[in-house]
């Protein structure tokens, strides 16, 4: 539930190319619409692919910071594993979290230098509970037809936690911000990851 | 109507709503969008990319002399390459607005050092406006332009990562044409031509506007003081305003809107109002020296503020409540997570170039792009980085100093954006001064590292119009650079051979890659033959050697086995077939012929 009288904070998190900025153009799109004051911050840059990308969103009655205090976040949407767990530190205890099954391997990885995680549906479990859903976003996007969905498939999911928002918000919002000839796919994939929490 | 806008978008707007019709940048992150945002909404504005800073300020300032509101745009290390228009600017001064643009970027998230702004104003002594978010953005813009032809003078609107890149809500206004009318007027070449004469009439008027600008600022309405608890006062700017506001919003403010020159009168009133005063200001102590030079005691400031980085609402809470402050317990070490730099892409033709480098043990003078990532592991194959241009410069200069010995080591790579922004100068001055070295353009195709921006190389204009495509044979043969080589990065062993005959080459080299455009550009694809390879598990022994050109899309699968043919092996290589593009590179690099065509 919003509580009306603070900010509420949320995080996303990725890997550059999964859409995690688009995602959370949506949700801003939302929220202003609604009539909260938003801010949003993101980085990005240094090279167009394979990056880790954040976005602090926050809305409430006023907002001042674009940026979200370490600790503070009520809401972590991720898009990839480790990228999810990098910021386990940032959620409060009560926090909820959404998290895409997917691991995207760094470079040292790769070169067999590093590990990546092991268990981080686990690590979520064990701080926070039942509060965790982990999801396969791009296996449901795949049978949608596109992969590339997955960011909105997640976005789905999330919405759950903003009952006093209405689906339709969320699909105008969506439509807002997607080309038309998207706007098909990316629906299907917002009610699609809507019925999974 | 209310709309959400980045801050780059916001200033776009702004621009626009005050009437500019003339506006010029080169692209650099964070403020590459500002331009981009004119060029695909506001028609009524002629937008260009300029080769460089230096040249957009200049664009901006002869639209500016005859009557014109312009904008010039650019990234903080941008500032100082159009430094050398901009300080004599202050002198001359404009007739239509002029505010230029400088996007810092503390905590260096995408440039090559972090330097604050702030200094630009007070050392060309013009003023400085820093907005804090999207909607300050619009209107710091706006003003700046009033301003601007108030006093005769460029504006610096600075903004910084968190801002420029930030969204918040902004309410939109009608567009208000500049009523200063267009025209040259030749009478007034005393206030342009800066000749010493002249220039020292102008130096009066410099500092006389200076005094004016002070006693402005004292009524300026984007200075704003705040009083709530009176035991303590903030004096800030910008996004360091909001962060404290955050964490402290019972204290209170002078939140200045204008920091440079500063508001006299306000801060010794906000001194009388307030007991203790903190200064909370990103990187430098640019406000705290000043208010300190005015003879006040500043309580807090970069005694506890750090001084380097990016602050956030955390470290102004935890700085400024000292050993009071709680933090919340980590659930994990950020340490033991593996880091997830940056990478060239899967496909990326930078990527076989450099591996090429890598086998020839060449010592590479580079640049800033995409390309610099060849410096990470595995390739390491990148050695120096200092500013667009700098390798070609730097490698000219090393064989000098080498003489014979330099010969066969050394090259220079660069960009075909940066090779137009400042390569062309240094590459002169190499066949000029009877140099040695040898020069590579990495032409992709387009500024690839800022998001895809049209640069003279690409043969079309900010926006998509088609114009004249630079010749690069053409353009160093101008220059007088006798060996001229065509390569396709792709094909290695060619590359090689190449760029190690021109390495020993005693004379001025120029090597061009061709056919060869960054595989996030749509316009120019480049046809690889198959769409995806794979590995031959049955073959593949484990040797690694593919993994030392660092493609995102190859990873190490660990596991003891042996090829069909009985060679053990420790683990194989995998290919991600949702990340290859089909390159090639890899198979290239396998002696086995482990790699093949086709997806699994």
């Amino acid at each position: 539930m919003i509580d009306n009288n603070k900010v509420t904070n949320i995080f996303l998190s990725g890997v550059g190319g999964q859409g995690t900025i688009l995602a959370s153009n949506i949700l801003a799109e939302v929220f202003l619409k609604a009539g909260y004051d938003v801010k949003k911050s993101e980085v990005h840059g240094m090279a167009q692919r394979g990056g880790d990308v954040t976005t602090h969103f926050r809305f409430g009655k006023k907002v001042y910071s674009p940026l979200i205090k370490y600790g503070d976040v009520d809401f972590l949407l991720s898009f990839e594993l480790l990228e999810a767990l990098r910021y386990i530190n940032w959620v409060k205890p009560e926090g909820k979290i959404v998290i895409n099954k997917q691991e995207i391997l760094p470079s040292g990885v790769n070169l067999g230098v590093a590990k990546y995680p092991q268990d981080v549906e686990k690590s979520f479990k064990k701080y926070f509970k039942d509060n965790v859903w982990v999801l396969n976003g791009q296996e449901m996007a795949r049978k949608l037809g596109n992969i590339q969905a997955a960011n909105v498939v997640l976005l789905g999911a999330f919405s759950n936690f903003f009952p006093e928002m209405k689906e339709e918000q969320f699909i105008d919002a969506i439509k807002t911000l997607l080309a038309p000839k998207l706007h098909d796919l990316n629906v299907k994939a917002f009610y699609e990851g809507r019925k999974t929490i | 109507m209310k709309e959400i806008m980045q801050g780059n978008s916001a200033i776009a707007r702004g621009a626009w709503e005050a009437g500019v019709t003339v506006a010029a940048a080169y692209p650099g992150t964070p403020s590459s969008e500002i331009l981009k945002e004119i060029a695909d909404n506001y028609p009524e504005i002629y937008a260009e990319w300029a080769p460089n800073e230096k040249v957009s300020v200049e664009v901006a300032s002869g639209a500016a002399i005859a009557g014109a509101r312009c904008m010039a745009s650019m990234k903080h290390v941008g500032m100082n390459v159009a430094a050398d228009p901009f300080m004599t600017l202050a002198y001359t001064g404009i007739k239509g607005g002029f505010v230029i643009v400088i996007a810092d970027d503390p905590n260096v998230h995408s440039s090559q050092n972090e330097q604050d702004s702030r200094n630009w104003a007070r050392f060309a002594k013009v003023p400085m406006l820093e907005p804090g978010d999207a909607q300050e953005c619009k209107d710091f813009t706006k003003i700046g332009y009033e301003i601007s032809e108030k006093f005769d003078t460029p504006v610096i609107l600075r903004t910084e990562t968190r801002v420029a890149h930030s969204d918040s809500p902004v309410e939109l206004e009608n567009r208000v044409e500049s009523k200063i009318p267009l025209g040259l007027d030749p009478k007034q070449a005393p206030k342009y031509v800066m000749v010493p004469f002249n220039v020292r009439e102008r130096r009066k008027v410099v500092e006389d506007r200076m005094e004016k600008l002070s006693a402005y600022a004292d009524e300026f309405k984007y200075n704003v003081m705040e009083i709530n608890d009176p035991n303590i006062g903030v004096i800030t700017s910008g996004v360091s305003y909001l962060y404290t506001k955050d964490v402290f919003p019972n204290y209170s403010y002078l939140k200045l809107g204008m920091v440079w020159p500063l508001p006299k009168k306000m801060i010794a009133d906000f001194y009388k109002k307030v007991k203790k005063v903190i200064i909370v200001e990103e990187l430098d102590p640019f406000l705290e020296t000043e208010i300190k030079a005015l003879g006040y005691k500043v309580w807090h400031g970069k005694d506890v503020i750090p001084n380097m980085y990016e602050l956030d609402p955390m470290i102004v809470e935890k700085s400024l409540l000292g050993k009071k402050y709680k933090a919340s317990k980590p659930r994990i070490a950020a340490g033991d997570l593996p880091r997830r730099p940056p990478n060239m892409c899967a496909g990326c033709s930078h990527r076989p170039m450099f591996y090429a480098l890598k086998k020839l043990g060449a010592f590479v003078f580079g640049d800033i792009g995409c390309y610099t990532l060849a410096t990470a592991p595995p390739l390491q194959a990148l050695h120096t980085t200092v500013c667009m241009g700098a390798g070609v410069g730097e490698a000219h200069g090393a064989i000098k100093a080498m003489g014979k010995e330099g010969l066969g080591k050394i090259v220079a790579v660069l960009g075909d954006s940066t090779f137009l922004h400042s390569g062309v100068t240094p590459l002169m001055d190499v066949v000029y001064n009877k140099g040695a070295s040898t020069t590579i353009v990495l032409d992709n195709r387009i500024t690839g590292m800022t998001g895809h921006q049209e640069h003279p190389g690409t043969g079309f204009t900010v926006r998509q119009e088609p114009t004249n495509m630079i010749d690069y044979e053409t353009l160093g043969k101008a220059v007088g650079v006798k060996h001229i080589r065509k390569i396709d990065p792709y094909n290695i062993k060619e590359t090689m051979k190449v760029v190690k005959e021109e390495m020993d080459r005693d004379a001025p080299s120029l090597i061009l890659c061709v056919d060869s455009p960054c595989v996030m550009l749509k316009r120019e694809k480049r046809k690889f033959q198959a769409a995806t390879y794979t590995i031959d598990t049955d073959k593949c022994r484990g040797c690694k050697v593919c993994l030392d050109i660092g493609c995102p899309a190859i990873s190490w699968q660990e596991g003891a086995g042996a090829t069909v043919d009985g060679h053990k092996r420790k683990g194989t290589v995998f290919i991600n077939k949702d990340q290859c593009a089909g390159c090639e590179v890899c198979a290239q690099v396998c002696k086995f012929e482990a790699i093949v065509p086709g997806a699994k």
